[in-house]
């Protein structure tokens, strides 16, 4: 799958300045693109309008050079920060993971999660180890485009160095293409085949 | 944390709930099928103590306070429920219709909502009473037309939070329809708080009741009613009938507390984070 976004201007408010003026970013198939820049650039506004949640003022999103979809499984998915912030409080884990399809025993073995954790609530898990089921829970097959908004920022660096080394594995088997938004030079470095810069 | 203590604070709080529920229960339908001539007028026994043939004692036309106030309570958990009712679904339609719709429609609910507000509660209840004529459809209206704001207010919250968290916007995202957003997100969020909304209601919806009723706005003289029996005890309290004011008290303080018991419970055990203690 092809990812286009093209000339993407972006503004909150009719007022409000642009936050992203005529931005375009291609991502082949396959493709690990890292999007690094100083804070307040704008990455995480161009993030959600690359995944559909927003809707540029201009411009457009393309997918093999048609328009993106609304109401289907979107081939783009995101995931958050704050995992915890994205699973339902009220959901049990079981729930949350088989949202959109029902990850099989091996994917479940490649993210490291623990068959125990699936009769839990969200509160009784740690950040590191809801971030693995908000991955796994969108990783159906028919998810082309991967949008990592600094996934891994809140957790410890060995749970980084896994979390990473499992996408990346995935990643590879699948041919699926990411987004890397980060701070981190060195993380961008080390996991994306290409590095675009947002300035001001 | 053990798995028999989970089932023990479970169970205390549920034996707590059924025997709340109990009590209101047998009052509502005690009340509900007592025969009038139980506590009609009989000249004989005016102002009598309490006492074993009657509990709470009589009243200057001798009438059996116990059995009155068990009418009259009866009386007033019909009028709560029925306000309660009335005012939690209207408050879950302008709740819900001014978080989706926002605009024009939030604007109209949020002002509603402030008018409602701005006014002491008491004042307005009078208002409406007196504009209906007083009697219990003047007490019953103005109690389920008042009391909506305050849930209104939770119930819109709730669901502007939820419109714009991740989860709902990553379910999106997955392709699910509104109705699976609504039916699997929306409402087990909103109705917990709901139900908890109109659970402790009622304790409001009996008290004002009551204080309309006892300042002379609302039920009439002849029906009782905790109102009326508390107003009418005023007048001998001075001259030491203390048990006519005592245990209708304390029986509508015992009903409204347990009312409130049962909203704080079901509040703590759907919480997700003491769901589990």
């Amino acid at each position: 799958m092809q990812f286009k976004a093209e000339h993407i201007s972006f503004r909150y408010t009719d007022k409000s300045p642009l936050i992203l003026e005529d931005v375009s970013l291609t991502i082949e198939a396959g493709e690990r693109v890292g999007i690094v820049g100083p804070s307040g650039c704008g990455k995480s506004t161009f993030a959600k309008i690359m995944a559909g949640y927003q809707k540029p003022v201009k411009g457009q999103i393309l997918i093999d050079d048609v328009p993106m979809e609304r109401k289907v499984f979107c081939p783009v998915q995101m995931i958050y920060q704050h995992p915890e912030l994205a699973v339902n409080p009220r959901w049990k884990m079981k729930k949350t993971l088989n949202e959109c399809f029902e990850p099989d025993e091996y994917l479940l073995e490649q993210m490291g999660i623990e068959k125990a954790w699936l009769n839990r609530w969200p509160s009784e898990l740690s950040g590191g180890e809801l971030q693995r089921f908000c991955i796994a829970r969108i990783l159906a097959p028919q998810t082309k485009l991967l949008i990592c908004d600094e996934i891994t920022t809140m957790l410890d660096v060995i749970t980084q160095a896994q979390i990473w080394k499992m996408l990346l594995e995935i990643a590879d088997e699948r041919k699926m293409s990411m987004a890397i938004i980060t701070h981190n030079q060195a993380l961008a470095e080390k996991v994306c085949t290409r590095i675009v810069r947002i300035s001001d | 944390m053990s798995n028999k203590l989970n089932w023990s604070r479970k169970m205390t709080v549920l034996t707590l709930v059924i025997f709340a529920a109990l009590y209101l229960l047998i009052i509502f339908f005690w009340g509900l099928f007592m025969n009038p001539g139980e506590y009609a007028v009989n000249y004989d026994n005016k102002l009598l103590m309490p006492s074993i043939g009657h509990l709470f004692g009589t009243d200057a036309m001798g009438r059996d306070m116990f059995k009155r106030c068990i009418k009259g309570l009866s009386n007033s958990i019909v009028i709560g429920l029925l306000a309660s009712l009335f005012s939690s679904v209207v408050a879950l339609i302008f709740g819900i219709a001014s978080a989706v719709w926002g605009g024009v429609v939030d604007r109209f609910v949020k002002l509603a909502v402030d008018l409602c507000m701005g006014l002491p509660h008491l004042v307005l209840l009078i208002l409406i009473s007196y504009m209906l004529g007083k009697g219990t459809l003047g007490v019953t209206a103005s109690v389920a037309l008042t009391h909506w704001p305050g849930l209104t207010r939770i119930v819109r919250q709730e669901v502007l939070h939820l419109k714009s968290s991740q989860y709902v916007l990553a379910s999106q995202k997955m392709g699910h329809s509104p109705v699976y957003i609504a039916v699997h997100h929306m409402i087990p969020h909103v109705l917990p708080a709901y139900l908890i909304g109109l659970v402790l209601l009622f304790p409001h919806a009996i008290m004002h009741e009551a204080s309309v009723t006892f300042l002379g706005f609302g039920l009439p003289k002849e029906m009782p009613a905790i109102g009326v029996i508390l107003s009418e005890s005023m007048n001998y309290i001075t001259t030491g009938k203390w048990w006519m004011a005592v245990f209708p008290g304390v029986m509508l303080l015992i009903a409204v507390i347990l009312f409130d018991v049962i909203g704080e419970t079901m509040k703590k055990l759907w919480n997700p984070n003491s769901g589990n203690e």
